[in-house]
């Protein structure tokens, strides 16, 4: 299968402090790949380095065939990001937020308002953006990167902050991924939730030594620790 | 997506959160009717002084009022991650780049109108000669947005943006001022002949921030 991302002793630094200290990571299409690790231990850079946020220092990095070291741009039209912030407008409705994001990459508006069912937002439609609660808000900013139909999706903490209904809807999102061609990346700390969803678990620990990379390539038994790959 | 899709959708964006926010409407526009009236009280009653002086004294509240527009450009961009969701989108530099400066210079011709009523009926000047006051203002607009939108754009990271913008944008657009007041001058003392160098010089400038906008934004965006 082809890597959709390939990482060889990536290297980002956040000032002078490397975030990143030598990663390695491949994820095929249609994989779900769950990304543990404590708090700081780079999850956030390592998928803002993904969607090219973030330079790359050092090593190599790929992405939907892109090589990041030398563009940071081409793949973002066939990826999307669900970060800590949901990258709309206080002043748009949910609706146009999301028209705004699917035309800009290219996408009708039938399928931001797919999307926007999909996410069960349809009666937040014309609701202004400021006006939603945050569990409203993450599922928009779900809704936002589905509606660009992605090949790789990156989510970061996508369950912080949603109700049961909403973990169910982004659930099926992600389970759909494989079936869609959809690539998945997922940071998160609910382990055992996230666990029952995904086709394997990297570990991420940062240390003055770097980071540390665990990979287990078994689809659909995830093992929450493995046999490290790749330390740096 | 072609370049004016791409262009208009951006465009389309701005505009629209302004039209809901009414932050032009509701205080920049109130702004620069204050500062043209402050002027007023300064200079004096005495409509000769205020005759003289009057392109001058509207070009310069154009600029302040310029710095609130792009403050807020660049505003809306900050909240909720949105700059980086710009980054995300796909969308090209040269087209962010036009389509802010676009709604930007909309909604400074707005502002414009609105302090030409003011400088006619306040100031008691009359505007005779039309086309080159019309072509000065127009080019002068897009001047200043497209060196509004490039210097926002380039201290739009910074905390200190807010303050930092005024003390690099004025200078830069002072050939901005220098030119619409002289072609405002002529147009009001019905010398065409004498405006159109200015709306010439203008247009230079217009067109050269513009090139350089387009070039420069989508780098400048990438390290803000």
């Amino acid at each position: 299968m082809p890597h959709v991302v390939r990482l060889r002793a990536a290297v980002c630094l956040l000032g002078r402090f490397p975030a990143l200290a030598g990663v390695d990571l491949d994820a095929a299409t249609g994989e779900i790949v769950l990304l543990s690790g404590p708090n700081g231990a780079g999850k956030t850079t390592l998928l803002r380095l993904l969607a090219g946020l973030v330079p790359l220092y050092s090593g190599e990095a790929s992405v939907l065939g892109v090589d990041l070291a030398v563009d940071r741009k081409s793949a973002r039209r066939d990826l999307a990001l669900v970060g800590h912030e949901t990258f709309c407008y206080d002043d748009l409705t949910v609706r146009e937020n999301l028209l705004f994001s699917a035309r800009a990459a290219g996408r009708s508006a039938a399928e931001a308002d797919a999307a926007l069912e999909r996410l069960g937002l349809t009666r937040q439609a014309d609701v202004a953006h400021r006006r939603l609660s945050s569990g409203q808000r993450r599922r928009l900013a779900i809704a936002v990167a589905m509606s660009r139909d992605p090949r790789l999706l990156l989510l970061d903490e996508p369950h912080a902050g949603l109700d049961a209904e909403g973990r169910e809807v982004l659930d099926a999102v992600v389970r759909a991924a494989p079936a869609e061609g959809r690539t998945v990346l997922m940071a998160s700390h609910e382990l055992e939730h996230a666990r029952a969803m995904v086709t394997r678990e990297v570990a991420i620990t940062s240390g003055q030594a770097g980071v540390r990379h665990d990979a287990a390539p078994t689809p659909a038994s995830p093992q929450p620790t493995s046999t490290p790959e790749n330390v740096s | 997506m072609n370049l004016w899709r791409e262009v208009k959708l951006v465009a389309g964006k701005d505009l629209r959160i302004e039209a809901r926010s009414k932050v032009t409407l509701q205080q920049i526009v109130p702004f620069g009717m204050i500062v043209l009236l402050l002027f007023a009280f300064a200079l004096d009653p005495d409509r000769g002084i205020l005759r003289r002086v009057a392109p001058g004294l509207f070009w310069v509240t154009v600029l302040l009022a310029a710095l609130l527009a792009v403050s807020r450009s660049f505003g809306i961009e900050a909240d909720n991650g949105a700059r980086d969701g710009l980054r995300l989108s796909g969308l090209d530099g040269p087209a962010l780049f036009l389509g802010k400066a676009a709604a930007l210079a909309i909604e400074l011709l707005a502002l414009e109108v609105v302090l030409t009523l003011v400088v006619v009926l306040v100031y008691g000047i009359h505007l005779n000669t039309w086309l080159p006051l019309t072509l000065a203002t127009i080019a002068a607009t897009i001047g200043v947005a497209a060196t509004g939108t490039l210097y926002g754009v380039l201290a739009a990271g910074l905390r200190v943006r807010e303050t930092l913008v005024p003390v690099l944008l004025l200078p830069v657009v002072a050939p901005v001022l220098l030119g619409a007041t002289r072609a405002w001058e002529a147009a009001i003392d019905g010398i065409p002949s004498d405006a159109w160098p200015w709306v010439g010089l203008l247009g230079v400038f217009a067109l050269l921030f513009t090139a350089i906008g387009m070039l420069a934004f989508g780098p400048l965006l990438e390290e803000a």
